[in-house]
């Protein structure tokens, strides 16, 4: 009897060790990816990069490695209220363990915020703020892709490098273009270069007219996009219209993406100057990935945020694969730890602020006559190699950096 | 000589891109003031057939090789057409109820036809250039005008004052207000009234559906061109006075002309500057600027 009792007790003694093995909540990993689904954002991250993390798990090999992966989605509507009550949502209700993309930067700050808070995990793509791997940096936190940094440092200074040395600010009136301006007149000025006048639009402006005259009157070599997506598009076709180039002045649009020049089309877009850190055409891998992607969402070719979702959610998985917890703090921690590696932005690191690094790209988009297929819009001019396309780690003013 | 920090040269070009602005605010404002003021139909699908004019000018030009303008004459048929579609089969039926079923409906609709375009097209809007006849544009010595924008102007206010003179002043317009007014009446007159209201429900489509058109080179052409300006132009709409269609062309071109001086001098509210109007209006007289109270 007494040895009945003592080998019924070891075996369930076993039966709990069993099952502390795997601490993941639930079970289950769910990633949440919020973007804007509908608005001037949508092709740049949206419905594409829900494609990507679902085409990350997959080529994880979840299944057959026993884990359980599960892809929500979300839309933001690039209001910060709307994000944070649906993220407060997913972590507190739908026991999400990790959000991903969240274009829009003012948002992603918000987000930053609350993941904080609750002690889960946040992979930033869509948004550009530097601040988010500056005064707003966060152990739950990394910040994949680009950031205003990198861009303001390509693009700004290529340009003041080759005679572009009087600026003309458009800037988004919040706070990824607040954070652009600032970052891109550093550098400019930094380099001998002059701001002569900036203009704030409101997010989401149909016509540039108005402001294009202004940059008209300031006689500006450069007019500076401060903005992205249709504001950086309507701004674009408006500058066709009033003859800018013609007059002797030059755009220059800090955060281009390729869904943007299909928008616009090569005739109007051609010879424009940006910095990416991705593109499908660079090599076989991202070219295969970009096959397998078009089919999957109608036909369009992955921007740089997609394919920043897809390379985020794959370190993501390899690292609760190793630490074998969900935690946020600790896989944050757990993919500091380990170097990346995947086939659209090859190897890489990420550092203490959060900040991943990879190498930058400045494109110059092709004449319509140098096109041979759809979305084959760029010449690569050159590779910025990653530690310097960044910035560096003690200008940032992060907390977490000693 | 410069006003408040701006140099002449500058404030004159502002004034001038702010009537070119007003053009399309007026012109979309009248048909909806056409469909409100007349049928007493709050049409929020307005914002989408705006967008359905200018996907058929690109999708003529894409995949039929028709040019604009061929799409000026055909974009606003086709889509007036789906227009006189709704109202026979779905907003005729309202009529009995509460406006509110209307704007509900129209509304619905609203939200399913960009959805639809949304879904297929994506967000980021598609190109659609210029026709050659109005490329280039002339340096007027203070500012440089593209001559597009110079017949948008032209042909704006000519299509916004024939349709006035139409509706006020001709036999055919008679009708029609009579027929808004007191429909049974008007019947017993032997004037066929549920005809002529599906005909005018049309025509106010058509002209949302041309000013898309004309909207096309200039703007993007997407899915979401509508939604943004819908909201501004029912304030446009509001302000003018809700059964005034001169009013409502008077109205569009102001507030484009105050919202051009706002982008000038506090670019930042230029998004808001038209509701702030129209709060004032709304407190100091109710029924609008041109209105009569009913």
């Amino acid at each position: 009897m007494k040895r009945k009792l003592l080998s019924l007790l070891v075996a369930g003694a076993c039966a709990f060790g069993a099952s502390a093995q795997a601490q993941i909540s639930d079970g289950v990993i769910k990633i949440g990816v919020m973007s804007d689904m509908s608005s001037l954002y949508a092709d740049i991250g949206g419905p594409g990069s829900v494609v990507a993390a679902r085409m990350a798990v997959e080529d994880f090999g979840a299944a057959k490695k026993g884990m359980k992966v599960e892809v929500v989605s979300a839309d933001h509507q690039n209001k910060p209220d709307v994000g944070s009550s649906v993220a407060r949502q997913w972590y507190d209700t739908d026991k999400v363990d990790v959000i991903v993309d969240v274009p829009t930067s003012s948002v992603a700050l918000a987000i930053n915020q609350l993941t904080r808070e609750k002690g889960k995990a946040f992979l930033v793509s869509g948004a550009a703020s530097s601040d988010l791997t500056g005064k707003a940096c966060s152990p739950n936190t990394i910040h994949w892709t680009y950031d205003t940094w990198m861009l303001a440092n390509g693009t700004g200074s290529a340009i003041v490098k080759t005679g572009g040395d009087s600026w003309f600010f458009l800037t988004a009136d919040y706070a990824f273009g607040h954070a652009l301006e600032r970052d891109t007149e550093a550098v400019v000025t930094k380099m001998g270069g002059k701001v002569l006048g900036k203009v704030r639009h409101p997010l989401n402006t149909q016509d540039f007219s108005s402001f294009l005259l202004q940059a008209q009157s300031s006689k500006a070599k450069i007019i500076g996009l401060a903005n992205a997506g249709g504001d950086t598009t309507n701004a674009i076709k408006g500058a066709a219209e009033f003859g800018i180039v013609k007059g002797g002045q030059n755009l220059a649009g800090m955060l281009v993406f390729i869904s943007d020049i299909h928008g616009l089309g090569l005739p109007t877009a051609q010879g424009l100057i940006f910095t990416e850190s991705f593109y499908w055409d660079l090599n076989d891998q991202t070219r295969a990935f970009t096959k397998r992607f078009a089919p999957l969402h109608g036909g369009k070719y992955p921007t740089m945020v997609n394919a920043g979702v897809y390379s985020a959610v794959l370190h993501y998985l390899k690292a609760v694969e190793a630490a074998k917890t969900d935690d946020g703090t600790k896989i944050i921690a757990q993919m500091k730890s380990m170097p990346t590696d995947d086939p659209l932005f090859g190897k890489g690191s990420i550092r203490a602020d959060g900040r991943k690094i990879h190498p930058a790209y400045l494109v110059e988009v092709k004449k319509p006559a140098e096109s041979k297929a759809p979305y084959d819009y760029y010449k690569v001019r050159t590779t910025i190699p990653a530690e310097q396309a960044f910035r560096p780690l003690a200008d940032g003013g992060c907390p977490l950096v000693k | 000589m410069d006003i408040f920090g701006i140099p002449i040269q500058a404030l004159m070009g502002q004034l001038l891109i702010g009537l070119i602005n007003g053009s399309f605010y007026a012109l979309l404002s009248l048909g909806l003031a056409v469909i409100f003021g007349l049928l007493n139909i709050i049409n929020f699908t307005h914002g989408a057939q705006y967008m359905l004019g200018a996907f058929c000018a690109y999708l003529m030009l894409t995949k039929l090789g028709i040019g604009y303008w061929w799409a000026l004459a055909i974009a606003p048929v086709v889509v007036g057409a789906t227009g006189v579609l709704i109202e026979r089969l779905m907003l005729s039926k309202l009529y009995k109820l509460d406006h509110l079923y209307g704007l509900l409906l129209t509304f619905g609709l609203a939200l399913i036809i960009q959805g639809i375009f949304r879904n297929e097209y994506g967000s980021s809007g598609l190109p659609y250039a210029i026709p050659e006849a109005l490329r280039g544009g002339n340096n007027l010595g203070f500012m440089f005008l593209p001559n597009y924008r110079a017949w948008v102007v032209g042909a704006s206010l000519v299509i916004c004052l024939s349709t006035w003179y139409v509706i006020e002043r001709t036999k055919l317009g008679a009708y029609l207000r009579a027929a808004t007014e007191n429909p049974a009446l008007v019947q017993s007159f032997g004037v066929n009234v549920p005809r002529m209201i599906t005909l005018t429900y049309g025509f106010g489509v058509a002209l949302a559906a041309l000013a898309g058109v004309m909207a096309a080179p200039i703007y993007q052409v997407s899915p979401q061109m509508g939604a943004d300006l819908i909201i501004v132009v029912f304030a446009v709409v509001v302000i003018g006075g809700m059964g005034s269609i001169m009013g409502s062309i008077i109205t569009g071109f102001g507030l484009g002309v105050i919202e051009g001086l706002t982008k000038v001098f506090y670019p930042e509210a230029s998004n808001t500057v038209i509701f702030i109007i129209m709060a004032i209006v709304l407190l100091i007289r109710p029924a609008g600027l041109f209105g009569t109270q009913k």
